[in-house]
């Protein structure tokens, strides 16, 4: 691919569109966790209010 | 739920700094390599990616051997988050990986031994978080968790090892690559000293998001137990 170049080869926007993957999935996955964990919590509020109805 | 502990605080922002100095010094501190070019810093951080990746399935693997001894459902849910979380940067290891390969080898992706192991072993884990799913006792579903992640196991020491025992075009970073192999480089010190920075840095990620993911589990394990205490 590199043969018979001179100096290094433009491949500046490889490197961004990589680099765009591993911090753009890593956020994703982040807010992923925190969106599952207010639900989550949500739930477990709900839960929480119709078990302490169903014991009275 | 309980509060989010003092150290996990702690660790979040330390990681935060970490992955920004690392970040850094790719972009900065680190030389143009001679022929790739830029996309030569795509190394970095995709080899760090794939060790998160490995290092999740080992710690699967030695979770699902802790659960079938002790039958503690804390064990399922750490195999459960060690899976998830490298579920997601083996992914990004694997894109990555192909979008070097473009300028590099001149094609997105090849049936390369590495990238096939890699791509098998991408599945077969994949496979483990939707076939979990369909099981509703959390007992079955753990034991089958457990035993599955010990078996799945198995890929990783053959992905790792597939660059040094087949025929490959795939580079070696350390140690001796194929003659075959495209795209390999002599590491500067510079280079290095970022490698290894991004080894330790991306340890430290899945630290923390396991941390956080086996949390979450404990919250989601809460809740079932109360839905099913709730409806009956």
């Amino acid at each position: 691919m590199f043969f018979l170049q001179q100096g290094p080869a433009q491949t500046t926007n490889y490197m961004i569109a990589g680099y765009t993957v591993i911090f753009g999935v890593i956020l994703f996955y982040v807010l992923s966790l925190f969106l599952r964990n207010r639900n989550l919590k949500r739930d477990l509020e709900t839960l929480q209010e119709l078990d302490n109805k169903t014991n009275v | 739920m309980e509060t989010k502990p003092r150290l996990l605080t702690i660790l979040d922002g330390v990681t935060i700094i970490l992955l920004a100095v690392a970040t850094a010094l790719v972009f900065f501190f680190t030389p143009i390599e001679a022929v790739m070019g830029n996309v030569q810093k795509v190394f970095y951080f995709h080899v760090a990616n794939a060790w998160v990746g490995m290092l999740g399935f080992m710690a699967s693997a030695i979770a699902g051997i802790a659960y079938l001894r002790t039958g503690k459902r804390s064990w399922d849910i750490v195999g459960m988050a060690s899976v998830e979380i490298s579920v997601v940067f083996l992914l990004i290891a694997i894109v990555t990986g192909s979008i070097w390969a473009r300028p590099v080898w001149n094609t997105w992706w090849t049936w390369d031994p590495r990238l096939t192991t890699a791509a098998i072993m991408e599945l077969i884990y994949a496979a483990y978080l939707l076939l979990r799913q369909g099981i509703e006792d959390p007992d079955r579903r753990a034991r089958f968790g457990a035993v599955y992640a010990i078996l799945g196991f198995i890929s990783v020491p053959l992905t790792f090892l597939s660059i040094r025992i087949f025929r490959t075009i795939h580079p070696v970073v350390i140690g001796n690559a194929d003659p075959s192999a495209q795209g390999s480089f002599d590491m500067s010190p510079a280079m290095l000293r970022t490698f290894m920075f991004s080894l330790l840095v991306f340890s430290f990620i899945f630290a923390d998001l396991l941390w956080h993911r086996i949390r979450l589990g404990h919250l989601a394990d809460k809740v079932e137990q109360l839905k099913l205490k709730v409806t009956q």
